[in-house]
């Protein structure tokens, strides 16, 4: 069955996502995904755990390779020595002990794959200050990372992704270990920064509420099936049955969206969604 | 005034020889141990260096049995133990004790062998004490420009491979996302780590190589918020420990009636137990959020919050 694509991207494309299918380890973890983000776009990937966000994530950086379909980014093949992605990947310690300021984790951002010494450069230290300034992190640039709370610690990771200048950003489960207020804060930074600098930001998360009012597409992943489009024609009872492969209701509740198993149906006790926690 | 000079200083101390080979020897590799000490320390693998120590103290001993200096035993074992290491698969974290103790095992294991073969023979007194626990007093100082090659070797390795190795240290992941080969930095740092170790070795024997290289950078590391700044103290920290250990054992033959020194890497290993218990004292501690010290209240609050 091929993704549902229910609309199409913005008119400068930074990410084509063409019928990519992946088994690992024997299991259909992706079943031919297809959809693309354009310029400024803030796409939420939105799913419940085990459906393949983490994979197919991995597969658009580079470091997992597709059974079928193709990833351009830019319009060329992705390829992981190209440099147009940024990634904050899922759950990075910082070690405390980490004689590390945040400062010098953006600075690492900028030149941390290059070999050899650094010599010191204004123009630099500049890059990163202004970057530090654009994530409104400021306050703490000074301090060990390994000491930051979850969501300064996100912050510094966005700057040390963004400092590069991507194209693309790529987020795995950034909201996972913030409580809600440090996750509404990132979520509408990172809104900020797609319109901004016209990048495209694809944010991976399981629980679709705090993404909603910012969203301008969304990716939703079941059964290693994709729907895409604005989420108001992809978050539907029609659609997710469809993706799920059994009937689901979507049900709208004081403004927040929860996906249930829908009654009738024999697989009740197996919903794949967690139910959104009451705040 | 003088006395006081005497005392501090014992007669001869400037102007014996072997305390110039011994001053220069700790020196030298206390500084590559400093730097290469930080990245263990940061890399939580303490555990891969005294096993590493255990594979220079088979080298070592192999070494004098063939007829060799020991400095190309303690180097040359540790290297290959290094990349056996690595084979068994140090790089995933969960392999990685495995890893470490099967050579570790193997290590003591020839260690034993090759110190009772070098007992039997009699070639070589006092091998046990070289090997194991240093004896930098009788390096010969032909020694000096081997250490401070191989030393060099060490050094340029990791400043080439510094900001991928920070970065992958960081987060293995961000790092092969940016295309760094974390495999190939990871055992061009383990092979830096073997040299470093086999250099200890010569400088606090095989056994304590483990206190030189890790000591001075974990206090390092409690003091500064920086890895630059971190390198440099770790640095400082283990020369002056070296050097105050040199001088503590020279002094210590004139202590007592007996007249008998006693072990340079006593004093060493002493000094740098010491230095790391008062880096850890809260008022020097470095790890505020404002660059301040951290007051021992605040500190408390901070690490039941991170707890």
């Amino acid at each position: 069955m091929t993704g549902e694509q229910l609309s199409d991207a913005g008119a400068a494309e930074i990410l084509t996502v063409d019928g990519v299918s992946v088994s690992l380890g024997g299991r259909q973890v992706l079943d031919e995904v297809s959809f693309a983000i354009g310029a400024g776009e803030f796409t939420g990937l939105i799913g419940p755990n085990g459906a393949g966000k983490t994979t197919l994530l991995r597969v658009i950086l580079g470091l997992q390779r597709p059974a079928a379909g193709r990833v351009a980014v830019l319009g060329r093949p992705r390829s992981v020595r190209a440099q147009p992605v940024g990634y904050v990947p899922q759950k990075v310690l910082l070690d405390p002990d980490m004689p590390m300021r945040a400062r010098d984790l953006v600075a690492l951002g900028l030149d941390g794959s290059r070999y050899g010494l650094r010599l010191p450069s204004k123009k630099r230290g500049q890059a990163v200050g202004e970057m530090l300034h654009a994530v409104d992190a400021e306050r703490f640039a000074d301090a060990r990372v390994g000491n930051l709370s979850g969501g300064e610690q996100q912050r510094v990771l966005i700057a040390h992704a963004l400092i590069s200048r991507p194209r693309l950003l790529l987020l795995d489960e950034p909201l996972a270990n913030l409580d809600l207020r440090s996750g509404q804060e990132i979520v509408s930074l990172l809104a900020r920064i797609a319109a901004e600098q016209q990048i495209a930001v694809l944010l991976s998360a399981h629980e679709m509420n705090p993404l909603l009012p910012v969203m301008d597409r969304i990716v939703y992943l079941a059964g290693g099936r994709a729907a895409s489009g604005p989420a108001g024609q992809v978050v539907t009872t029609e659609v997710l049955s469809r993706l799920y492969g059994h009937h689901v209701d979507v049900l709208h509740v004081h403004g927040r969206v929860l996906v249930v198993a829908g009654s009738g149906d024999d697989q009740l006790a197996a919903v794949p969604l967690p139910a959104a926690e009451a705040s | 005034m003088h006395q006081v000079y005497n005392a501090v200083f014992e007669p001869g101390f400037f102007a014996s020889a072997q305390v110039h080979t011994a001053v220069t020897l700790g020196g030298l590799v206390a500084v590559v141990c400093g730097i290469t000490g930080v990245f263990t320390v940061m890399r939580g693998q303490s555990f891969a260096g005294h096993a590493l120590g255990d594979v220079s103290a088979a080298g070592g001993s192999g070494a004098l049995l063939a007829g060799l200096s020991p400095v190309a035993g303690f180097v040359g074992l540790g290297v290959i133990g290094a990349g056996v290491m690595d084979m068994i698969g140090v790089q995933r974290v969960r392999n990685r004790d495995l890893a470490t103790g099967i050579v570790l095992g193997a290590a003591i294991g020839l260690s034993a062998l090759f110190l009772y073969l070098t007992s039997v023979t009699g070639a070589t007194t006092g091998a046990v004490q070289q090997v194991l626990f240093g004896s930098i007093f009788t390096t010969p100082s032909g020694t000096i420009p081997v250490v401070a090659f191989l030393g060099a070797i060490a050094l340029t390795s990791l400043a080439v491979i510094c900001r991928p190795l920070l970065l992958a240290t960081v987060s293995p992941d961000i790092a092969v996302a940016r295309g760094v080969p974390v495999r190939l930095i990871g055992v061009v740092y383990m092979l830096a780590l073997a040299v470093s170790v086999g250099l200890s070795s010569v400088a606090t024997g095989a056994i304590l190589s483990t206190a030189l290289l890790i000591g001075p950078a974990a206090a390092a590391l409690r003091l500064t918020r920086r890895v630059g700044r971190a390198l440099g103290l770790a640095c400082l920290l283990g020369v002056l420990s070296t050097w105050l250990g040199v001088l503590l054992a020279y002094d210590s033959y004139y202590w007592g009636s007996s007249h008998d020194g006693l072990p340079v890497s006593f004093f060493i290993v002493a000094v740098i137990f010491i230095t790391y218990l008062v880096s850890g004292m809260p008022a020097l501690r470095a790890g505020g959020r404002t660059g301040q010290p951290v007051a021992p209240a605040a500190a408390a609050e901070r690490d039941k919050v991170a707890a």
